[in-house]
């Protein structure tokens, strides 16, 4: 930054980093890039061409013309005779939302499962170790048409299976309970949610950092703002009701209904998810030395103390690349919805592509969907490994 | 090795089973909770799947009230999907070269008969598969578009592991070149295949191949379909084989450079053997993802095992048995997949205690 006020030698200047960069053959591999960019440009015109010829104007036009079709669910209004632009929007926020779900709650199955692999007991072991022999060996297209069939086999609502009388499994979705907010409760809540988050993330952060970890003080925050926030509820007299869903005749009315493709999509997708997550517990936990658990006893801290303050801090180091590299692969699976009938950006990309010929910019945006994420992932990664296992590499 | 290795002593099996299972009075309660859940979730499926199954008979014995899965349904659709829409008459081809490509699976995995003569014989088989299916060899001709089933999954596994290999191979030297442009362009290829879902790499194979080829050029559907598979796993694969060649030190490369071999023949004779040996469980991990992912053509309309399993319950005959298709297709992809995995364990340990001696 500041290196022309600093004494001593320069550095190599621009032109010099440039023929360091380049390397040897500099023409032949101008040659190359040219010859790269001429196939790109053949293609390019022949594309052009073949659209010409369909009666086609390439390019992202078509995006604000009127898209007659409907779509399934979604998660903002849309109506046939939107834009195409908000079409594809709408698919986007469906990826999005399975994909957020998805891995909330392969997160806590597979975190489970993993923990009842080491759990010491065998029978539970071999149970585990055979769900994620099945799962793996067997491809995940199948396994969500499988999901998707059982869903479409279930009874009508009205012999729906139900559980505790809050859960209804039927083949025209699954009811389940939603919580409502009333009046200034947001405003409440709101601050109660951040501070929550606020909280878990800085513990994450102690963790991941292998720094002190300040359980009481971590724990308090969350305690504190929960507490502030019930007392202010009932002080105030407003309240988050629970709505439960129920049988009424032909059809289940209320709670949180998820179509079935939904439900196919996202079940299948953690069920897959929770496999790999499993392991990825079981690997990372088994890396951490038997030295590192022996120490540790010996220096007299309690099993969860070993735990929390020798074996997860080094754990996770392994763990979070990992978990966070099937957090993107659920994501890319999530294109498989097409396969099944869920309208995310896949399927809507593609219904577009169909209406409008426009195939090449469906494909555009398709990858750059995907792209964008996992590249902006995989720099973040690379981020957390320069500051994380680098700086724990040195400090051993 | 000059000493004796033991192998350190184990308690007796009762033992373990008997401190694994009922160690303690959690540990007991464990087993008796997880064996109760497993007896609740499992009771439903081995009633459906075996007690109240329908073996044999047909589509109107299975209907009955209170019937479980009608196996008779995949009796009578095996051969369709096992091979789709093929000829019937003519089914022997694709049998054959399912037959062919298994042996030569199998004759492969042995680590007894690795050598480079096995190359020549897996590019004269996929040839002679492709000729016996098209029947080039022996008339009737049978149009790609009837091709299907398992051969297709095989098939399109294998040559798509064998196209990549050199791809991939290129792409990881170049990803690790001195030259700069070369690097670039190695790196972008790789990031934007394993970046964007391989849904989209097919639509790309399917839907703008025919838009950028010269007007009146076509290429065959299954054949766009290979190239978008191959090109898809050369990034995984050049991934996983640059994985390898960082295994190797770089001080090896300077010192066979100092003794006069050139890049290509450093590369061949001294980088290669050492960085592909590391490698080769992954690469057998890659191909069953190759397996799995290649279900992915039922998406793009090519009838592979998958597909033509959830077709065969489209029969009007034999309407919509589409749970009892789907687990024999989980079946036989579990088959092939399980065994992979195994072999690729046992071959790590394999390879491990070779390094070791």
């Amino acid at each position: 930054m500041t290196s022309t006020l600093q004494p001593g030698p320069q550095g190599p200047g621009f032109p010099s980093r440039l023929r360091t960069w380049l390397g040897p053959l500099p023409f032949q591999q101008l040659l190359l890039f040219a010859g790269v960019l001429a196939i790109f440009a053949l293609f390019g015109s022949n594309t052009a061409d073949s659209m010409q010829r369909m009666g086609l104007t390439p390019g992202f036009g078509f995006l604000f013309h009127q898209a007659n079709f409907e779509i399934g669910e979604t998660v903002f209004p849309y109506a046939a005779g939107d834009t195409y632009a908000r079409a594809l929007a709408a698919g986007l926020a469906n990826t999005v939302k399975v994909a957020m779900v998805g891995c909330v709650l392969a997160t806590v199955l597979g975190v489970a499962l993993g923990i009842a692999r080491l759990s010491g007991n065998l029978l539970l072991a071999t149970f585990v170790h055979a769900y994620v022999e099945l799962l793996r060996n067997t491809p995940l297209l199948l396994q969500l048409f499988l999901w998707s069939a059982i869903i479409h086999a279930l009874p009508p609502p009205r012999g729906a299976y139900a559980f505790l009388d809050s859960v209804y499994l039927s083949n025209r979705g699954v009811y389940v309970p939603s919580v409502s907010l009333h009046g200034l409760s947001w405003a409440i809540w709101l601050p109660a949610i951040l501070l929550t988050a606020y909280a878990s993330l800085s513990l994450a952060r102690r963790l991941l950092t292998g720094a002190a970890f300040y359980m009481p003080k971590a724990a308090v925050t969350v305690l504190g703002s929960l507490i502030v926030c019930s007392f202010a509820l009932t002080s105030f007299g407003l309240a988050a009701t629970v709505d439960l869903p129920a049988k009424g005749g032909f059809n289940i009315k209320g709670g949180l209904s998820l179509t079935p493709e939904f439900f196919a999509l996202l079940i299948g997708l953690v069920v897959n998810a929770s496999a790999s997550i499993s392991e990825i517990v079981r690997s990372g936990i088994q890396s951490v030395k038997s030295g590192q658990w022996e120490a540790a006893r010996a220096l007299g801290l309690s099993p969860a103390q070993i735990l929390r303050l020798v074996v997860l801090p080094q754990a996770l180091r392994v763990i979070t690349p990992l978990m966070i590299s099937s957090f993107l692969d659920l994501t890319k699976n999530s294109s498989l919805a097409v396969a099944i009938g869920y309208p995310d950006i896949v399927s809507v990309a593609n219904t577009t592509a169909n209406t409008t010929g426009q195939a090449l910019e469906a494909i555009c945006i398709i990858a750059a969907v995907y792209l964008t994420l996992s590249l902006s992932v995989s720099a973040l990664m690379n981020l957390y490994n320069r500051r994380v296992v680098l700086r724990g590499e040195l400090r051993r | 090795m000059s000493h004796i290795e033991l192998p350190p002593p184990t308690a007796p099996d009762w033992h373990r089973w008997r401190s694994g299972l009922f160690g303690g009075w959690g540990n007991s309660l464990i087993t008796l909770a997880a064996l109760g859940a497993f007896v609740w979730l499992l009771q439903p499926f081995l009633r459906w799947a075996i007690f109240d199954a329908v073996w044999t008979g047909t589509a109107g014995e299975c209907a009955v009230d209170g019937a479980g899965a009608c196996w008779a349904f995949i009796g009578a659709k095996l051969r369709f999907i096992l091979f789709a829409f093929y000829p019937p008459d003519l089914q022997w081809r694709p049998a054959l070269v399912v037959v062919v490509v298994i042996a030569l699976l199998v004759l492969s995995a042995l680590p007894r008969f690795w050598s480079f003569r096995l190359v020549p014989l897996w590019i004269a088989a996929l040839v002679f598969s492709w000729l016996l299916m098209a029947g080039t060899l022996t008339p009737p001709q049978v149009s790609t578009n009837n091709w299907g089933g398992l051969p297709i999954t095989l098939v399109v596994s294998i040559a798509g592991l064998a196209f990549a290999f050199p791809i991939a191979l290129l792409l990881a030297l170049a990803r690790q070149s001195s030259m700069g442009i070369v690097r670039t362009l190695a790196i972008a290829f790789i990031e934007t295949l394993r970046g964007v879902p391989m849904i989209a790499v097919l639509y790309v194979a399917m839907l703008i191949v025919p838009l950028a080829l010269p007007s009146g050029a076509a290429i065959d559907k299954l054949l766009r379909a290979q190239i978008g598979v191959t090109l898809f796993f050369s990034a995984y694969l050049a991934e996983v084989i640059r994985a390898g060649l960082q295994v190797v030190p770089w001080g090896q490369r300077e010192a066979a450079l100092s003794l006069g071999l050139g890049y290509i023949q450093t590369i061949r004779l001294v980088v290669l053997p050492q960085a592909l040996r590391a490698v080769i469980p992954a690469i057998v991990n890659l191909s069953i993802g190759i397996v799995l992912n290649t279900s992915l053509l039922a998406v793009i309309g090519i009838y592979d095992l998958l597909n033509a399993a959830r077709t065969s319950a489209t029969d009007p005959t034999w309407l919509g048995f589409y749970t009892e298709a789907y687990v024999f297709a989980a079946v036989v992809y579990f088959a092939i997949c399980f065994t992979g995995s195994r072999y690729s364990i046992w071959l790590e340990k394999r390879l491990n205690d070779a390094a070791r001696h």
